[in-house]
């Protein structure tokens, strides 16, 4: 029989206040095997603890319950407490009687009530657990980046600038991501180019950083510390070691109607190319889909140009495997299609663009060398509306519904930008709200308004209708003068809200790490632990976890950064002992529960059992308890109920249903 | 194929034309509608009000016809497509009309959206097919500059119509260049054209059916084209007069060569 | 509940439509065809429900202006449905007696040779209980 201590927080109000906490103290010594219990205003203090220590060497406690807060929360603590104590920390239960009840409950009675059967639960598990010991994994001293933006360059140069290798995967020929298709970056207005460039090179000269574009992740096996992945560096028909980077192929390719990904389809780019000049590394690739010489036998152009004899169409693509220690994600985001918005005309003049493609069209690098003006006719613009919130704030499954962060700051930026540099240019923007949270932001935007006369309009558009003129015809509200606006227009910018760019889906499956209705990944706690995915030694970096803007982009890489070093500091890692185990009496070999196992933990050995006196040999299941995490898949399929979970077996669980059926 | 036919009210008076021509069509492109018995007024509008059920029935009754005979339910004037095919979601989807209506009808079986209801542009897109009726076409309009004038009642709300993409349709055109003329497409041709306003208001109406051709006018449409009776009023009688304005039906016939035999 | 909070209650009720849901971009405003001929706009609708301002909601022309053409339900971003909500205080009106928007006494003189009946029954509709 188990001595068991029952131990009830209050957690100030937040429990006392809705769950009579005497009253469980009270009800739950009336449970077998309960020897103690008494209520605290924080059980998670210094002192709360004390009180657990005291207790376990006064009374001889064997296990101990703690009504309180989600595990996820403080488990640990308490574990450790116990720990501290003498008692094994698997004997610790909490029973959340916070998010669980108090704060989902209004009425004290009734909150109460189930308070006492969730306590009753954990101690009738109690009664049934047995000490349990982790073991020990390695840990691999390398780190993956997945992305290659300015989320997962700065993380990379952050784990190598702690003494760490780094491998980023990326799947375009170059590193460099969004932000290397921005001209100018707010509230300061410094190019862009000119602060990630430095960065770009940073990274490919780091001696600890190896960089695979134009690369996939194709597998991800293992766990924290020893993750196993499979890397598709794809054919990129060019000899990296060879070429030069001389760009005359780029030059004499024939074929040069492909359209630019970077220049957002706006211009067309040679079938082999680098995306833009500063790439990194400067090493072309060749389009197959584009190239002649892929479609038809002929051509080969290039290879005759190139002096370096670095063309090589026989190239395959290649898989690499790699240990690593740690994964960081930062696949970063993509603008919505906007097939949903025609009442804004996008798909039916070329003089609607979305605000990444103005970005384009201001860079001297881009389809109009910089040059503001239409792509239908190349006429400069005279009047410019920008409308904000394309596709954010959405409550009809049409967009998104969240708030995309960025594009009141950056609308204000071009605003300001055309303003400067093309004075006779009108520019209005219609918004919903100006939303400026951040350093030197608002004072930005003002500054649009007050020193650069942007006529701002709170009220949204209904329509842009494309006129016999040529013009657009931008029909809004103009909710504080109360009218309906209709102004003609050359250019409508849409700020187009953003999202996690299509590929994290994939690669959040292939990690196990989950993701939100949108997309996003998830955050192991969204305040505490904003950069750690709750997939063990998985770390988020920039907006594939959420919208962000650089400067929040560059800060949380760094965060995912030191996330990912303090695992790989570690040359050893206990592992959680709640694992599977086949009761080798039982088992029949069946391999059922090893065709669900999600990690490949389970395999078979021929093992001489004593079956009640019979000696006989039998394919039995093996559980890795490194690789095993506790999932349960197993037990749950094992149709002759040999597979149990330690620390979480059918009779612990179903003794829990008793207690509450009770 | 065999098809339950809902004319209409108007179908059955001023709109006479609208009505013939898909009749006459319709045998040219080998299907048949059957007209349903009894049918009765849908009412012009959807009723909106979430509690109103009586004003609803005509189409339970449509809708269920259709059903116990097996067949889809072809509308072809816009409004009453709209009022239908917005019904028959009501029946689908929405429990408590649902629930109501089938204790006031007190149909053998009740009535729970089981019917299809097809407008004549979606049959000759989805069924026939416009390759199809390209093939059938003996007289080709060929040069005839053409608007598709849509309104709002067939587009609108796209969640339920499920028509076409409600901010830039395609399907008239489409149907326009099927019968070998060249569509002219302009902006305003999802915007209303006024509707039942222009009963007490029609210089609102004379605002909205300026604008619209206008800019059909602007973007190089020699005539504009239409499925709804009120729309066509609306356009002809508070219109401009800067563009003709015919149904869709009158081309289909003239497109394959039935129309005299209509006129007759 | 006095007479207004009771009023705005029955047309949420009747509408459906949950006022609260509005963001106040305005693409309702900015859509509507009617705009100009409405005293109470669009997007006011809902503060008119939601404070319970039914006195003037009722008696506002742009009860009658308003074409059911769905743009502002089709484009509102929240889906508020502003056509909804007015058309449920049209009802609000019309289900009293003798406050109806049309009578048949006015007829004879609205009608011409090519008026298709298809307008006078939406009209009736929208217009008389």
């Amino acid at each position: 029989m188990q001595r068991i201590g029952v131990f009830v927080c209050h957690c100030g109000s937040n429990i006392a206040a809705t769950v009579d906490v005497k009253k469980v103290v009270e009800m739950a010594l009336l449970e077998p095997g309960v020897v103690h219990a008494e209520d605290y205003q924080y059980m998670c203090s210094e002192a709360g603890q004390a009180k657990i220590l005291e207790a376990v060497k006064e009374k001889g406690l064997t296990g101990i319950v703690v009504c309180s807060c989600s595990p996820r929360m403080h488990e640990a603590t308490f574990r450790k407490a116990a720990e501290r104590a003498g008692v094994n920390p698997y004997m610790v239960e909490i029973a959340n009687i916070r998010e669980h009840c108090s704060w989902i409950h209004k009425d004290m009675e009734e909150a109460t009530k189930k308070a006492v059967i969730l306590a009753r639960a954990a101690i009738a598990k109690v009664n049934l657990n047995a000490p349990l010991q982790p073991g020990e994994s390695r840990v691999t001293k390398r780190a993956l980046v997945i992305g290659g933006g300015i989320a997962g360059i700065q993380t990379a140069i952050d784990i190598a600038d702690a003494g760490y290798e780094v491998d980023i995967v990326e799947k375009t020929p170059s590193i460099g991501g969004r932000m290397s298709q921005l001209d100018k970056t707010f509230p300061t207005l410094d190019c862009s180019a000119c602060i990630l460039t430095p960065k770009m090179v940073e990274a490919s000269a780091h001696e600890k950083i190896n960089i695979y574009t134009y690369s996939e992740v194709e597998k991800v096996t293992g766990f924290v510390g020893d993750f196993t992945v499979d890397i598709r560096k794809k054919a990129r028909s060019v000899d990296m070691n060879k070429c030069t980077g001389c760009g005359v192929c780029q030059e004499k390719c024939p074929s040069k109607k492909a359209p630019s990904e970077f220049n957002r389809g706006l211009n067309t780019r040679s079938a082999i190319y680098t995306p833009f000049a500063q790439a990194i590394p400067n090493v072309p690739v060749i389009d197959r889909d584009a190239c002649l010489k892929f479609k038809t036998g002929k051509c080969g152009l290039c290879e005759k140009v190139c002096q370096a004899g670095a063309i090589d169409y026989a190239q395959q693509d290649e898989i690499i495997t790699e240990k690593y220690g740690a994964i960081v994600v930062a696949t970063g985001f993509d603008t919505i299609k906007l097939d949903n918005y025609d009442e804004y005309a996008y798909s039916q003049s070329k003089d609607v663009i979305t605000s990444l493609e103005l970005e384009r069209i201001m860079n001297a690098a881009g389809p109009t060398k910089g040059h503001l003006e239409r792509l239908s006719d190349g006429k400069a613009p005279k009047e410019m509306v920008f409308i904000q919130c394309v596709g954010s704030r959405c409550a009809d499954n049409r967009g998104k519904s969240y708030c995309s962060k960025i594009c009141c700051m950056y609308t204000a930026k071009h605003a300001m930008l055309i303003r400067d540099k093309y004075p006779d240019v009108n520019v209005t923007v219609f918004y919903i709200d100006v939303r400026t949270p951040g350093k030197n932001f608002d004072e930005f935007y003002r500054r649009a308004v007050e020193e650069y006369g942007v006529n701002y309009i709170k009220g949204q558009v209904g329509k842009v209708a494309p006129l016999p003129n040529g013009k657009l015809l931008v029909q809004g509200a103009d909710l504080i003068d109360n009218k309906q606006i209709l102004k003609e227009a050359d250019m409508v910018v849409l700020a187009t809200a953003i999202e996690p760019d299509p590929s994290v889906r994939k690669i959040a499956t292939m990690l196990t790490a989950s993701i939100d209705t949108n997309n996003f990944l998830t955050e192991a706690h969204p305040k505490l632990r904003p950069v750690e995915s709750p997939t063990a030694g998985v770390f988020l970096s920039g907006v594939c976890q959420g919208p962000k803007d650089i400067p929040e982009t560059v800060a949380q890489a760094g965060a995912a950064a030191v996330k990912a070093i303090g695992l790989l500091a570690k040359d050893k890692l206990m592992t959680n002992p709640c694992t599977a185990k086949a009761d080798e009496l039982m088992c029949n070999g069946c391999s059922t529960c090893a065709n669900v196992c999600p990690y490949g933990a389970i395999t078979y050995e021929v093992k001489q059992v004593n079956d009640h006196g019979i000696r006989e040999d039998r394919r039995i299941a093996v559980v890795n308890n490194a690789l095993c995490q506790g999932c349960g898949a197993c037990t749950v399929v094992c149709p002759s109920g040999a597979m149990d979970l330690q620390g979480f077996s059918n009779r612990q669980i179903l003794a829990e249903v008793d207690a509450i059926c009770r | 194929m065999k098809y339950s036919y809902y004319p209409g009210c108007t179908l059955r008076t001023k709109a006479k034309d609208l009505d013939a021509y898909a009749r006459a069509s319709a045998v040219a492109l080998g299907f048949e509608l059957e007209e349903i018995e009894n049918w009765q007024c849908c009412g012009g509008v959807y009723p909106l009000g979430s509690d109103e059920i009586a004003s609803k029935l005509s189409s339970v009754r449509a809708l269920n016809e259709a059903k116990e005979k097996g067949q889809d339910l072809v509308t072809l004037c816009s409004a009453c497509h709209h009022v239908i095919k917005r019904v028959n979601d009501d029946m689908k989807n929405v429990d408590d009309i649902r629930t109501r209506a089938n204790n006031y009808m007190q149909l053998e079986e009740p009535y729970a959206g089981e019917t299809e209801v097809l407008h004549f542009l979606e049959v000759l897109r989805d069924r026939v097919g416009f390759d199809k009726i390209k093939e059938k076409v003996v007289n080709p309009l060929t040069g005839k500059k053409i608007g598709a004038y849509y309104g709002c009642l067939l587009l609108r709300p796209g969640k339920i119509l499920e028509f076409d993409n409600p901010e830039n349709p395609t399907i008239i055109e489409d149907f326009i260049r099927a019968i070998g003329a060249t569509p002219v497409v302009y902006p305003y041709r999802n915007e209303c054209c006024g509707g039942y306003i222009s009963l007490k208001e029609k210089d609102m109406s004379k605002n909205m059916c300026e604008r619209i051709m206008d800019s059909a006018d602007g973007m190089g449409a020699e005539m504009l084209i239409t499925a709804c009776p009120l729309c066509l009023y609306n356009l002809k009688k508070n219109g401009n007069d800067k563009l003709p304005v015919v149904y869709f039906t009158e081309l289909l016939a003239e497109a394959l060569g039935v129309k005299e035999e209509v006129a007759k | 509940m006095n007479t207004a909070k009771k009023q705005a209650e029955l047309i949420k009720e009747i509408s459906g439509v949950n006022p609260l849901k509005c963001m106040k971009c305005g693409k309702c405003s900015a859509s509507c065809p009617s705009y100009n001929e409405m005293d109470i706009k669009p997007h006011q609708f809902v503060s008119y429900v939601v404070n319970e301002d039914i006195e003037a909601l009722v008696n506002s022309k742009s009860l009658w202006k308003c074409l059911s053409c769905f743009a502002c339900v089709e484009r509102c971003p929240r889906d508020v449905k502003p056509g909804k909500l007015i058309d449920a205080a049209r009802q609000v009106v019309v289900r009293q007696k003798g406050q109806d928007y049309l009578s048949p006494n006015e007829i004879p003189e609205l009608l011409d040779p090519e008026l298709p009946q298809q307008l006078l029954v939406s009209a009736f509709r929208r217009y008389r209980r």
